[in-house]
């Protein structure tokens, strides 16, 4: 039995890999940035739910929704004060921003309140049941309901809306939406503001099922995140959710066999083999580069 | 704008004059209290920075030992004068905050850091200064051992080193809680997690006790769900769980979840008021930790420091706080010994220490500049520290 629950444990971690993935390669579609502050802004994400639990007694899903509005708020925030004048700059110019904007986020974070962790109330019970002789403790399927909720809501509006369908067109071809009357800045804005916001969400899970966080917890998730979103195929979203599912078991099972000080040098060497053999990712579609 | 700039630079040069003033102020005070009617102990602490909690928490108790040896009319006459110093937590801020207490301020000894990675970087100041150095809390063997096993003849400690920890666990496990089976779960990042694991492990196994599961976690992880799962397959009657409280707290609550609920132990690395925040009372039941010190010994000593100190700050003492004031006390029985504030001297003395009592047990040193002395044990009790049992060595 013991590897039903590590399957559990994996999808758990993996969901939340999933979550922050999303955000990556929804920017990356829209303007072929790696936004590598993506992952302080799931930090700040998880502040702003501790705080609204701690400081002003809220429940779970109140402080959720807080931190995932506030979440968008700050992406958006963060696109039309860094990245919107480098627009028509080289990609290199843009990532390097995007490190200092990350690096701007952590240390201002450790400027306000400083570095010391923070233990995040139990806001659900700690109770948990025996499933075919598995350990499920009801944070794990709070994960995992979150996850998913958040996750057909994202197919939603990505389908079957205006913005959604927006997105879509300036992905596939700036120019052109511009032409056809799209608001491109807009579009771009309502991207970063959806990818934040579920990052904000990862951040509340995150701290409700890890307990601990801290101005620094955003690095490595942040990393592994990338991986997912590059192993399912950077810029696909399917792909970004079966990414960091795939990235939280294998991690698990790297443990579960008894190699638990090489888990994370087993994710980035899968991110070097994607590199290597399969660049565009296990949805991507090979194309040939135009001439 | 105008006054604005003028205000800001007339704040500059202020602040710029008062810090002048500040270091010939410093000056003036170390050459005139060179006379012979004082002893001027440096204390060489981490009063900043992530281990600040650590010495500060010390000092604290340094002070109140200070203030009761000058009250009582100080070491033979002579008023004791601490130099205190910050070394930021940091070990080459430990080595400058050394040079400038045994050549500046010309002190008998120094008392830090709390962490042995910052005594270890004071030890060839020690040496080559012949002032002595005593770690109230430095558990780790190679400060008072080189590698090459010659002695630091300079430094001594106060706190017992952490093999011993690990005998403690395995003697405890066999003994009190009868266990026959254990699983060790150690920070693979840290020779202290790793010092105690290899103790605990020989010396469980020299008791009869098997070791089902053997397994290593690294710092400023989040998840040990999936090792923890491997551990509870092996099914163990005891958890060995070396390693610092950050961790251990969230390895506690998970393997709580996981439906582990054999008896958990730890060693000092886990004495922080944190891992009740991250573990939670509840989860944290059933588990023992091994201190230097605790506040509800029933022994007379440990009693009168412990009333003595909350009438001072108001609250319980901590092991580190006691730590600090034992130290304090150590040194004053080597300089009476001694019989001089001269560093070679008040060396030989703290090597020849026997049977000194201290708030933390009976004190002893032995050839290598351990200490033998007393452990205790204790329980936590819905997120209370308990005392359990006090075992010698």
């Amino acid at each position: 039995m013991e590897w039903i629950q590590q399957l559990i444990n994996g999808i758990s971690l993996g969901s939340i890999y999933a979550l922050i993935a999303l955000g990556y390669t929804m920017v990356y579609g829209i303007i072929k940035l790696i936004n590598f502050a993506h992952g302080d802004v799931f930090m700040v994400g998880s502040f702003i739910g501790f705080y609204s639990i701690t400081v002003f007694g809220l429940g779970f899903f109140p402080a959720l929704i807080i931190s995932m509005t506030a979440c968008a708020l700050f992406g958006v925030i963060i696109e039309r004060i860094a990245y919107k004048r480098l627009r028509n700059a080289t990609r290199i110019a843009a990532l390097i921003t995007a490190i200092g904007v990350s690096l701007l986020i952590e240390y201002g974070v450790i400027y306000i309140r400083g570095a010391q962790p923070e233990a995040y109330p139990d806001v659900f019970s700690n109770k948990s049941f025996e499933f075919l002789g598995a350990q499920i403790s009801i944070q794990s399927i709070l994960i995992l309901s979150v996850s998913v909720v958040l996750m057909i809501l994202l197919q939603f509006i990505v389908h079957k809306t205006k913005t959604g369908k927006a997105m879509r067109a300036v992905s596939h071809d700036t120019e052109a939406a511009k032409l056809m009357g799209i608001n491109v800045d807009n579009t771009i804005s309502a991207t970063f503001a959806i990818g934040s916001a579920l990052a904000g969400a990862a951040g509340v899970v995150f701290g409700v099922y890890y307990t601990k966080i801290d101005p620094l917890m955003g690095v490595i998730p942040g990393v592994k995140a990338f991986i997912a979103a590059v192993l399912g195929g950077i810029g696909i979203i399917p792909g970004a959710m079966v990414g960091g599912l795939l990235l939280g078991v294998v991690e698990t099972i790297v443990s579960a066999l008894g190699f638990s000080l090489w888990r994370d040098a087993v994710a980035f060497v899968i991110l070097i083999l994607i590199l290597i053999f399969r660049p565009s990712g296990i949805f991507g579609k090979n194309t040939r580069e135009k001439v | 704008m105008k006054t604005k700039k003028f205000a800001s630079l007339f704040l500059a040069t202020t602040l710029l004059t008062g810090i002048l003033a500040g270091c010939s102020g410093g000056d003036d005070e170390s050459t005139s209290s060179e006379g012979g009617d004082t002893i001027k102990i440096g204390l060489n602490l981490e009063l900043s920075g992530p281990v600040a909690s650590y010495g500060s928490s010390e000092a604290d108790g340094i002070d109140l030992a200070i203030e009761e040896i000058n009250a009582a009319g100080g070491i033979d006459g002579k008023e004791i004068v601490p130099v205190k110093v910050d070394n930021k937590s940091d070990a080459s801020e430990a080595t400058n905050a050394a040079i400038k207490l045994t050549s500046q301020d010309n002190v008998s000894a120094i008392i830090g850091a709390a962490t042995s990675g910052n005594t270890v970087a004071q030890v060839q100041i020690a040496l080559d200064s012949k002032t002595p150095i005593i770690t109230p809390s430095g558990t780790s063997p190679t400060v008072t051992v080189a590698e090459d096993g010659s002695v630091n003849e300079f430094t001594f400690r106060t706190s017992f080193i952490d093999p011993f920890q690990g005998t403690v666990a395995a003697n405890f496990a066999t003994q009190e809680l009868k266990v026959k089976t254990a699983a060790v779960y150690a920070d693979n990042a840290s020779d202290y997690a790793k010092g105690l694991a290899e103790s605990f492990i020989a010396d469980f196994e020299a008791a009869g006790g098997k070791i089902v599961s053997e397994e290593s976690y690294v710092a400023k992880d989040n998840d040990f769900r999936s090792t923890l799962t491997r551990i509870k397959s092996a099914n163990p009657d005891f958890v060995f769980i070396p390693g610092y409280y950050e961790e251990v707290g969230l390895i506690v609550k998970q393997a709580r979840e996981l439906g582990i609920t054999v008896p958990l132990m730890g060693a000092d690395g886990w004495d922080s008021p944190t891992i009740v925040e991250l573990a939670g009372a509840e989860a944290l039941n059933n588990t023992y930790i091994i201190n230097h010190y605790s506040a509800e010994d029933p022994d007379g000593k440990a009693k009168e420091f412990a009333d003595k100190y909350e009438a001072k700050y108001g609250e319980a003492p901590n092991s580190f706080n006691a730590l600090g004031y034992d130290t304090v006390y150590l040194l004053k029985d080597a300089i009476e010994r001694a019989g001089s504030t001269d560093g070679a001297k008040i060396q030989e003395a703290l090597a020849a220490t026997k049977d000194l009592e201290l708030v933390t047990g009976l004190y002893t040193v032995d050839e290598n500049h351990h200490p033998i002395k007393s452990a205790t044990i204790l329980e936590f009790i819905d997120g209370k520290q308990v005392f359990n049992t006090k075992v010698n060595p």
